[in-house]
């Protein structure tokens, strides 16, 4: 899968995104976070506040407890603050 | 008609909204948003997520289509670096009578805020740059239009 970020979310990463293949116990977005903060202290604080981020699975906005599914690009990001 | 657009170019409002008048409306309505001088800010830049930032503006001007009887819309966000004072985001509709563009307008800006991926960043006089936080009052204002 691949995983996008966007903003204050990329910044505090590193990089704007990366191809991920995820464990089968890995099925909602909250896992791919717990998961991905599991590996790197990098991820710990970029996910620190969950109710500050926002999700799309797809192109599509997304909440925490959506499940992945066969979803091919998962991007997650600040709230957003166009116009 | 219906005109989207995402792009780093400077937006021409006149040139662009010129067309919704050529529609047979009485009424066109329009909003432009500015890169504001605040405090010390001396330019913003805009990132967004390319492929579903389109996707978002497609399905709220399509949303204002099914909503209201307009006859034009466009939908045009910059991104990049935007110095104060230059355009940021224009709204245009045209309808037969100006209720319907006045609200579809409104609507489009409102929604704009809260449902499409844009982030502005502010660089200010001393070189440092700072994340603009999302406002309540932005949730407040999309959510009256449920």
């Amino acid at each position: 899968m691949r995983i996008a970020y966007f903003a204050k979310v990329r910044e505090a990463i590193g990089h704007d995104g990366e191809e991920r293949d995820f464990p089968a116990h890995v099925k909602s977005i909250s896992d791919c976070l717990d998961f991905l903060e599991s590996e790197n202290a990098a991820y710990q604080q970029a996910f620190a506040q969950r109710e500050k981020l926002r999700f799309a699975l797809d192109l599509n906005m997304a909440k925490l407890d959506h499940e992945i599914a066969d979803a091919q690009e998962l991007a997650i990001f600040p709230p957003v603050t166009g116009g | 008609m219906k005109i989207i657009h995402v792009s780093p170019e400077a937006i021409d409002t006149a040139a662009q909204l010129a067309p919704l008048a050529e529609l047979g409306g009485g009424a066109v309505a329009s909003f432009i948003g500015i890169a504001r001088k605040d405090g010390d800010v001396t330019a913003i830049e805009l990132e967004h997520y390319p492929g579903m930032t389109e996707r978002a503006l497609e399905e709220l001007v399509e949303q204002a289509q099914a909503r209201w009887s307009l006859l034009g819309c466009v939908l045009i966000h910059r991104v990049g670096r935007i110095e104060v004072g230059e355009p940021i985001v224009l709204v245009g509709t045209a309808s037969p009578h100006r209720a319907a563009a006045l609200e579809a307008c409104s609507f489009l800006i409102d929604r704009l805020k809260t449902d499409a991926p844009f982030w502005k960043k502010e660089h200010h006089d001393n070189g440092s740059a700072k994340w603009v936080e999302a406002k309540q009052s932005d949730d407040k204002a999309a959510k009256r239009w449920n």
